[in-house]
């Protein structure tokens, strides 16, 4: 019954729009992507991360891999009218503009078939490809790619060649 | 660290160099993997573990581990294409933080719900886990203890899950997360065609000439789809786009004829639409009068509130929502008569040339449409109202049921229709369309099943917003969650979610792959295997069931949500948790365990090892020493076959890039109920919506009716919630992959410009975002990719560090039981300026 009373006063809380933050309820938990006891609580936003970190451009985790975009793209027209990323990016401006052609794979219809232009599915760049912001990450990430996973078993076999 | 073409170069001469001279190089060193160790990588499809568009993809393993996915070439969903998501699935099972044992918390050694949680062995938690369940069964019955999966649940984790309780516990407080997101589709199919799931398929984008998103951003949240309509538009100029939302979003890049609209005005306008095709004379009559029937929705039907809120208690037929009355097409043309082109454009603020062009493609017997909807028509306190009107547009022109005349409705979740639907782990569910309120579905179950008559109840068991309500209130004393984050996902978590999973009363499990909120806020925690660490099967939006071999052993001590569900099930003997009458009817039950009365009943348990395909390990198969996942398949199999949802052979699935039911002599199909496409299909009806006692699908009359809460001086914007493309729901698998974490590593509050000047607001000042219900610390952006119109923002719900929901009001549609996500009242406070 003291829960509930506790309850009852928290929510009268809420509705007055005054927090719920409560020591209370946030019982104690390992931290994950959120602080573990804080979930009945509002944490202050962080400023935004920035949103371009002109880094260069990454390696590939693996071949198939849409390479992430290392530049701002902030208000590039991409739409029925006018693709930005192709001025750059076509077959025909690759080159003056210093920038990579998009993947001969975006030259093929759903049959696979190369079209002489990029294939209107892969239209949309970002659905694939994003920018990348200067955040770090929140928790790590122990993904190796091919060539470590191959290197070490290799040596683990006799020392590599 | 960068290197010139040139030091790269030097660098590379020296490693040879090295190597040639018998030196040990360092590793890595070497610029060439040869060939044959490349062959090594075994390569398998599987389906993407994300949205409910199905993509295949293959999965390159080595030596244990994951090392690459792309798309798969030979999948006719998606033909060698990902999302930004999908391309990175290998990524996904390999954060720092995987759980690798089970967590309890404890203080002085013992179970106690204030203390610090603690490794324990599967023994210790299992043991706790079946004493918790006995013990409630006992004291208080089955009615208190609950489940809430997911339509991430394979096919047959639901399977076995919803056995469990819904026979081995007699307890249908058993709900999918998927009640969030698919329910007012199931009903609204239910109602009108009495078969769930559409009668279409994506083969429909490459004849449809026109598209329509009714509240749906496909291009984020169905990417891969995405790029089919996108083809089919770009490469046949003819085609026409039309997208509908309450916002501006990526899908109006491609938009014909773009239209924002106020929240709720879609019943406005597809009532229109339904009056300008009668008043334009283009109602396809000998369809209409040969393969439909009219009727009347009841009104005022309440907003799925707690019983004792005033607008509950006002509304007329909120105890009864789902009913209707017969009427005529005369009544039908009056009751839409009301619904003016005028009036449409008034009440949505969306111009009437649009809403002309609109209805045009629906009414032209030229065009062929396809509707697609997702969460703007589900999550709506009106979505199975909204749902049948998009049906009665596409049954009033008789578009239907034929290649690029389409009413589609997407799924959000990879098996939400493969899992949640088919198998029906709904509170009021049971396999194949049937339901636990109806005596015959009851019985057909309990044979199947080897049960004794009154084994499963009928009472329809508590759904998802219930569940958390009755947490609260201290009716539902054990609850437990799998493949779901519902801390984060449910509405309304300060003053339902989180005090009912905290109530002294409530012990609550959490099985998942990462420390989650929802696992930070239970009691038990256990390590979960996920996505190809085990052999598993879902069912995309176009009902193609489709299966993947486990790949990957789990880490640590992590198991699978079936091994988790069958190993408990061998704590709980028969006779700890039936009444006396009913183990009176089954004397042979008595002392048999659970596991051997639902797994190891003679059908489940029927196919050896040796059935498995050679090359693949299969914890579950040989933890239990029998093929688990091929027996409950073929015993959950036997609930659709002859009844329209035919499938086909369990080895077939492992062999094919899936196949879309009923599955008929082998040959899948792609248009139900149409002569020449669905083999139900009674030869020369033409149409046949066999699934209905009349075969004739319903077209229904609905008013308008406002939203629960509307925007006031208090709280004085709309806000919508949702996704965005880089993240999964919750964020608990995407997040932690760090190319789609850089890419969108925060939830922003998303406003107009206007708005936000009016408030004192920049891009990039903290706001706080406050309703009724709680708050939320949010960074304000005016330039994004989404473009909410004056008087609306959007949040999407991924951010564990911004728990949008704990402003949600948890008010659902009162039919399906859905919550609507996309409209409460807020304001917005200004914490700092930036």
């Amino acid at each position: 019954m003291k829960w509930l009373a506790i309850a009852s006063a928290m929510v009268a809380l809420a509705m007055l729009g005054m927090g719920v933050a409560d020591e209370g309820r946030d019982a104690s938990a390992p931290d994950g992507l959120r602080p573990g006891g804080t979930v009945g609580q509002s944490l202050p936003a962080p400023p935004m991360a920035g949103q371009s970190r002109e880094s260069g451009r990454e390696v590939l985790n693996y071949p198939e891999q849409p390479p992430v975009i290392p530049h701002n793209i902030r208000d590039y027209q991409v739409d029925l009218r006018s693709n930005r990323c192709l001025t750059c990016h076509s077959r025909e401006n690759a080159v003056d503009a210093g920038a990579p052609m998009v993947s001969i794979t975006h030259f093929m219809d759903r049959d696979k078939q190369v079209l002489a232009a990029v294939s209107p599915d892969r239209y949309f760049c970002t659905q694939c490809h994003v920018p990348q912001t200067d955040a770090s990450p929140i928790v790590g990430n122990t993904f190796r790619t091919v060539d470590e996973v191959l290197t070490e078993a290799l040596e683990r076999e006799g020392g590599g060649q | 660290m960068k290197l010139t073409r040139r030091e790269f170069a030097k660098a590379n001469a020296l490693a040879v160099a090295a190597a040639t001279a018998g030196m040990t190089a360092p590793a890595g060193a070497s610029n060439l993997i040869t060939n044959a160790e490349l062959t090594r990588i075994a390569w398998n499809k599987a389906p993407c573990r994300f949205c409910g568009v199905g993509c295949s993809v293959m999965v390159g393993t080595y030596d244990g581990r994951i090392v690459a996915t792309h798309g798969d070439n030979q999948a006719e969903v998606n033909r060698g294409l990902n999302c930004v998501k999908g391309y990175f699935l290998s990524k996904i099972l390999y954060g720092e933080d995987r759980l690798r044992q089970p967590l309890l918390r404890k203080r002085n050694g013992v179970y106690d719900k204030d203390g610090d949680f603690e490794p324990v062995s599967w023994d210790e938690a299992l043991d706790l886990m079946a004493d918790k369940f006995k013990a409630a069964i006992r004291e208080h019955g089955p009615e208190s203890v609950a489940m809430l999966g997911s339509g991430q649940w394979t096919i047959w984790e639901g399977y076995a899950a919803s056995k469990l309780f819904k026979a081995g516990l007699r307890s249908n407080n058993i709900d999918p997360n998927a009640r969030h997101c698919m329910a007012s589709a199931v009903f609204a199919f239910m109602r009108a065609f009495g078969s769930d799931e559409p009668m279409g398929v994506y083969d429909d984008i490459e004849h449809a000439n026109a598209f329509v998103l009714w509240g749906s951003n496909m291009a984020e949240m169905h990417p891969v789809l995405w790029t089919r309509v996108t083809d089919r538009r770009l490469s046949r100029p003819d085609t026409r786009v039309a997208v509908l939302s309450t916002y501006e979003h990526r899908s109006f890049d491609l938009a014909d004829i773009p239209m924002v609209m106020h929240p709720n005005a879609d019943v406005v306008i597809l009532n229109y639409i339904a009056n300008h095709i009668i008043q334009s004379g283009r109602v396809d009559r000998d369809f209409v009068d040969s393969h439909t029937n009219f009727v009347r929705a009841v009104d005022d039907i309440g907003y799925g509130l707690r019983d004792e809120d005033p607008r509950q208690q006002a509304a007329a037929n909120a105890d009864d929502p789902n009913r209707w009355t017969e009427m005529s097409f005369d009544e039908f043309a009056e009751h839409v008569a009301d619904f003016t082109l005028e009036r449409a454009a008034r009440e949505s603020g969306v111009t009437e040339s649009r809403l002309e062009q609109l209805a045009e493609l629906y009414a032209d017997p030229d065009v062929k449409v396809m509707s697609f909807w997702t969460m703007g028509v589900n999550q709506h306190t009106r979505g199975v109202w909204v749902n049948n009107l998009i049906y009665n547009l596409h049954l009033l022109t008789g578009k239907i049921s034929e290649p690029g005349n389409s009413p589609f409705s997407l799924t959000g979740q990879p098996s939400a229709c493969g899992t949640a639907r088919e198998v029906g782990t709904f509170a009021h569910r049971l396999p194949a369309d049937r339901v636990v309120t109806n005596p015959e579905h009851r019985r057909f179950a309990e044979e199947v099943w080897k049960l004794p008559e009154g084994t499963i109840p009928e009472r329809v068991g508590f759904h998802a917003v219930e569940q958390s309500r009755r947490l609260r209130d201290g009716d539902i004393k054990v609850y437990w969650t799998q493949v779901c984050n519902n801390m984060q996902a449910g509405p309304n978590t300060q003053q339902e979610t989180l005090p009912g999973w905290r109530n002294p009363e409530a012990f609550v499990i959490v099985s998942d792959i990462y420390p989650t909120v929802s696992a930070q806020s239970a009691d038990l925690i256990l390590p979960a295997a996920g996505w190809v660490e085990k052999e598993g099967a879902f069912g995309n939006s176009e009902r193609r069931t489709q299966f993947f071999h486990q790949l990957v052993e789990a880490p640590g001590e992590a198991r699978s949500d079936l091994w988790q569900l069958v190993e408990f099930s061998k704590r709980i003997r028969v006779d700890e948790v039936w009444p006396e009458a009913l183990l009176e009817r089954a004397p042979e039950y008595r002392d048999k365990t659970l596991f051997e009365l639902l797994y190891a009943n003679g059908q489940v348990d029927r196919f050896p090892l040796a059935d498995m395909e050679e090359g693949y390990v299969n914890r579950e198969a040989e933890d239990f020493g029998f093929y688990i996942q091929k027996g409950l398949f073929e015993e959950y199999a036997r609930f659709g076959r002859g009844k329209g949802k035919d499938l086909d052979d369990f080895d077939v699935y492992h062999r094919v890039r899936g196949k879309r039911w009923p599955v008929v002599n082998g040959e899948e199909t792609l248009w139900r109920y149409r002569e020449g496409f669905d083999p139900y299909v009674q030869p020369g009806t033409g149409v046949q919506f066999y699934a209905k006692p009349d075969d004739r699908a319903l077209i229904f009359a609905v008013p308008d009716e406002p939203a629960p809460e509307r925007p006031d001086d208090d709280y004085p914007f709309w806000l919508c919630t949702g996704r965005v493309l880089e993240h999964w729901h919750t964020g608990s698998m995407t997040r932690r992959v760090p190319e789609l974490h850089r890419a969108v590593p925060e939830a922003l509050l998303y406003l107009h410009p206007e708005d936000a000047r009016e408030q004192g607001i920049r891009r990039g000042s903290e706001v706080r975002v406050v309703s009724r219900r709680g708050e939320v610390r949010l960074r304000a952006e005016t330039r994004g990719r989404v473009r909410p119109p004056r008087g609306l923002v959007y949040v999407p719900f991924f951010d564990a560090n911004r728990l949008i929901n704990n402003l949600v009001l948890d008010a659902t549609d009162p039919i399906s039981k859905q919550t609507d996500f996309k409209k409460c009242a807020v304001r917005l406070e200004l914490v700092s300026l930036a």
